[in-house]
């Protein structure tokens, strides 16, 4: 059980793959000027990530070592498609938003990262909850950075007026810099700082 | 080890992408209606919201059903009324040699190399008075082909709303096409000058709004330079006689009547 609840909490502050391992930047600039599509990028992710684990831990025994990558790949490029087209079929506005982010959820290096380091070398279920784990840590860090952008930046919060901007006759002026990609690279710059004044052994040692 | 002689890795790879196409491709077939149906709700929402007729909240059919689609053939301006608008696509019939044609490379200036010969256009009428006509255009950005609505005034000159709504550009920068302040700056332009000639401009950088040309001019895009050329270089194709040149004309001359 201690190790169910290591494996499944533990990357999400302690070994978070934003904040520490610093993988999935990309897509963590992109999407997150608005809540709605931080929450649909993070199922996806969810979906993704569990399920590559799963399937690459099911077959690991059998996967040659020089086509491990590929193998691995595959599997991981044909759940992001389908996930693609379920979006397409069922959130079609969402999936416009988020454009060629879900197509790029492939090349997300915490998924790919996951399966090579985790699942090739652990059981089924375990894989499962590492997969699960780390996408929950990416969707926090997502949550914290969308919250802030869209609160800041629109004055929303999935689309529903909180600080009424003066465009609409409120009263708040719109913070435009939030909604372009590079402030998410400020809020992640201040998530990490404070995760690690708070969990001092994840400063890197200095030469 | 076993696994790394060359028969294995090629039965594993073998049945490891037999097993995933298999996934994709019924995934890709069993979503296929729904995802169609999507996107036609989506063009019909689009041409809505060129329209200026789009509210929230309602049944996009329902409100789709003010708008009349009727099928035009430019090479004379006059409407078609033997086709079946339901069942006309356009895109299909840009394809087929029958139904288009070669544009050449000279006149080409949206560079989408063949067009269909009668394209719909969408027509808001209200007391018998051509309130809308919205127009289907389309030509190269930089990347991709854009896809836009154009929504004009019964004048056929001022702009009542642009809808980019399928297009490749780089997100952030030409993806910006989409963005609604961008769009909202084409709202009461117009098209041609007094002497009904093609006017409009998509200038590189902002417009200067104390000049008189000011009403025919758009702002770039910054750091999208191509995409406003895209833009620009659409429209005059797409509103000069090689496009709907003659039905706008038809639709003036007819003083904004019932076309």
């Amino acid at each position: 059980m201690a190790k169910i609840t290591k494996v499944l909490f533990d990357p999400i502050f302690k070994e978070n793959p934003i904040a520490l391992q610093i993988l999935g930047i990309c897509s963590a600039l992109a999407v997150t000027s608005k809540m709605d599509t931080v929450i649909v990028m993070t199922l996806a992710l969810i979906f993704v990530t569990s399920l590559s684990n799963l399937s690459v831990s099911l077959i690991r025994n059998y996967i040659p070592t020089n086509i491990r990558i590929i193998a691995q790949m595959t599997i991981i490029a044909s759940l992001v498609i389908i996930v693609d087209q379920l979006l397409k079929a069922y959130a079609f506005s969402i999936s416009k938003q988020l454009s060629v982010y879900v197509g790029l959820i492939i090349t997300n290096c915490i998924v790919m990262g996951r399966a090579e380091a985790y699942a090739m070398k652990n059981g089924p279920w375990m894989s499962f909850l590492d997969g699960l784990g780390n996408a929950l840590g990416y969707g926090l860090i997502l949550f914290i950075v969308g919250f802030f952008r869209e609160l800041f930046g629109s004055g929303k919060l999935l689309g529903f007026n909180i600080l009424k901007p003066i465009t609409e006759g409120g009263w708040y002026p719109t913070n435009g810099l939030l909604l372009l990609p590079p402030s998410a690279f400020f809020l992640i710059g201040f998530i990490i700082w404070a995760l690690r004044t708070w969990k001092k052994d994840q400063v890197e040692e200095e030469n | 080890m076993a696994n790394d002689t060359v028969k294995r890795t090629l039965t594993v790879a073998f049945l490891l992408c037999i097993v995933c196409s298999v996934l994709v491709s019924t995934a890709a077939v069993k979503l296929k209606p729904l995802q169609e149906k999507n996107k036609a709700l989506s063009t019909k929402r689009n041409i809505l919201q060129a329209a200026g007729l789009l509210e929230e909240g309602k049944d996009i059919d329902q409100m789709f059903s003010k708008i009349q689609i009727k099928i035009v053939d430019l090479a004379s301006g006059e409407f078609d009324e033997n086709i079946d608008t339901a069942k006309y696509d356009q895109k299909a019939a840009a394809k087929d040699p029958a139904l288009s044609i070669r544009i050449p490379g000279d006149k080409d200036i949206a560079k989408i190399k063949r067009r269909a010969k009668k394209v719909p256009v969408y027509l808001v009428q209200e007391d018998g008075k051509l309130q809308t006509i919205i127009l289907p255009i389309h030509g190269k950005g930089l990347w991709s082909t854009m896809y836009a609505f154009l929504a004009l005034e019964g004048d056929a000159n001022t702009v009542k709303g642009y809808t980019f709504y399928d297009h490749g550009e780089t997100p952030g920068l030409g993806g910006e096409v989409d963005n609604p302040l961008w769009k909202q700056q084409w709202v009461g332009k117009k098209l041609f000058d007094k002497d009904w000639r093609l006017a409009v401009k998509v200038l590189k950088g902002r417009v200067n709004l104390k000049k008189p040309e000011a009403i025919h001019q758009a702002d770039g895009l910054s750091g999208a330079t191509l995409t406003g050329v895209g833009v620009d270089n659409l429209m005059q194709y797409w509103l000069s006689e090689n496009g709907f040149g003659k039905f706008l004309i038809r639709i003036r001359n007819s003083g904004g009547g019932n076309g």
